[in-house]
């Protein structure tokens, strides 16, 4: 459903933030980028996203709906939890149903609560539900719980993949930390910085169970996923 | 802490009539508050009247300048063309001195009224044009590429994202024009005020001082410095209350 091939993006400065990146995603696959900060994660969510062009190589789509989700909520302050996420359907006159994807994340109670009413974990479940709204086939994630805490953070995985699930749809997702990756993903790909370039790609085998964090799999990825890691220049 | 400003108030009246009193100052060199409170008492409706035309005035003024200033504002926030052109000339507005050009608009303007509101326009213009532009254009980049991934006109951009942003901008630069309008009135009064075209409250602070009715004088320019305060107080009210409605 999403192709690249040899994606470089160069800054007019000089700097290479994406070198030679070739990447082919399936329906249904749980993708996490890896890799340190500066290398090129962001940049890759934002040309498969559009919102960014390659200076060479194609990146081909056919998704009919893309959810993005920021690092920060990123919400209007001024707006309820409910006008926030009805804005994807308002700008581009779909139907939808608000509601139904603020109760999808737990949020039934709060449509008509504002931003700085909520907690960060709540913000993030209020992006999460616009992002949501319209159906996406394919959803993009830049570190979205990065700023969360730990227990928080937890919660907000578990649900992510039983939304995913639900609602049959690819997700793509920028992260820096090792275990989030080895929970969330069907496949891992690391990425070298400086310049940006994928470097290791490999699925994972860890069983789909709601305790899969004990499983041995989801340990020996961990450790596949560290080495891979040191490896990496 | 309510109390403050206005016990602040007393103690300095009193401490300057005891001042006068001691001293035994002339009025015409300074009078003491209870002349000057003597002298406005002689003559209210006069000075009364006085403060109504220069309030209507600076009331026109900051309508049109807020008027021209969010209009123009919006141009430069839908357009980089037309930033481009609008940005220089407001500030030339800006920095050119009112007194130097008051007299010329005078000149060209027939008609009083409409020549002091010119000149109280062109004063109180810019503030209230720049905080709302730089409001509009000030957005958070990732809001704006939420924007941009919903396919967001660029008319559905600044109604449901640059305007909310920008109000409490605009609020803050209205505030400021309101006092800069009442500025704007004064100076250009003063100019027309030695042709004897106006009734204004600077009109009067000129009259007093031919005749060396310094009390008089001095109860206009209390009234000049109350009016300010009520501007200035009437805007923070609304500023706070839009605030908190938007919250």
């Amino acid at each position: 459903m999403l192709a690249l091939v040899n994606v470089t993006r160069q800054y007019p400065n000089g700097t290479t933030a994406l070198q030679d990146a070739t990447l082919a995603v399936d329906h249904g696959e749980f993708i996490a980028l890896l890799g340190p900060s500066g290398c090129g994660k962001s940049t890759l969510l934002r040309l498969i996203a559009g919102l960014d062009q390659p200076t060479s190589g194609t990146v081909t789509t056919q998704t009919k709906t893309i959810g993005y989700v920021f690092q920060d909520p990123t919400l209007l302050p001024w707006a309820t939890a409910e006008q926030n996420v009805v804005l994807p359907l308002r700008l581009q006159h779909r139907p939808g149903d608000p509601l139904d994807a603020l109760a999808r994340v737990g949020l039934r109670d709060f449509t008509q609560a504002r931003p700085r009413e909520l907690s960060g974990g709540m913000r993030m479940r209020v992006s999460l539900a616009r992002a949501l709204v319209a159906n996406p086939d394919l959803l993009l994630l830049d570190e979205p719980f990065a700023a969360l805490d730990e227990s928080t953070r937890h919660t907000l995985q578990q649900d992510l993949r039983v939304l995913c699930k639900q609602q049959g749809c690819s997700a793509i997702f920028v992260t820096h930390s090792i275990y989030e990756a080895a929970y969330l993903a069907t496949r891992i790909v690391i990425m070298s910085p400086r310049p940006g370039r994928i470097v290791h790609q490999f699925s994972s085998g860890v069983p789909n169970s709601p305790d899969r964090r004990l499983s041995p799999e989801y340990t020996a990825l961990v450790a596949q996923i560290t080495h891979a890691m040191q490896a990496t220049p | 802490m309510k109390a403050a400003p206005f016990l602040f108030a007393a103690l300095a009246l009193l401490a300057w009539e005891a001042t006068v009193r001691i001293l035994h100052t002339p009025s015409y060199i300074l009078p003491g508050p209870l002349d000057i409170a003597t002298a406005f008492w002689s003559a209210p409706t006069l000075l009364l009247g006085s403060l109504a035309s220069t309030l209507l005035v600076t009331a026109t003024a900051l309508a049109t300048s807020t008027l021209l200033g969010v209009a123009l504002a919006l141009l430069t926030a839908l357009s980089p063309g037309a930033r481009a052109a609008i940005l220089p000339w407001a500030i030339v507005l800006q920095v050119t001195p009112i007194v130097a050009i008051a007299p010329l608009i005078i000149v060209w303007i027939g008609d009083p009224f409409t020549a002091l509101v010119v000149c109280a326009t062109i004063v109180a213009f810019f503030p209230v044009f720049s905080n709302t532009a730089a409001g509009l254009a000030a957005v958070p980049p990732e809001l704006l590429d939420l924007f941009r991934l919903n396919h967001a006109t660029r008319w559905q951009t600044l109604r449901l994202l640059r305007i909310p942003a920008a109000i409490p901008q605009f609020l803050a630069g209205l505030r400021i024009s309101g006092g800069l309008a009442l500025v704007g009135a004064v100076v250009a009064e003063f100019v027309a005020g030695s042709g004897g075209v106006a009734s204004g409250l600077a009109f009067r602070i000129l009259e007093a001082g031919y005749r060396l009715q310094i009390p008089r004088m001095f109860a206009a320019l209390a009234l000049l410095s109350a009016a300010g305060l009520a501007i200035n107080a009437a805007l923070g009210t609304l500023q706070h209350w839009l605030l908190r409605r938007m919250e």
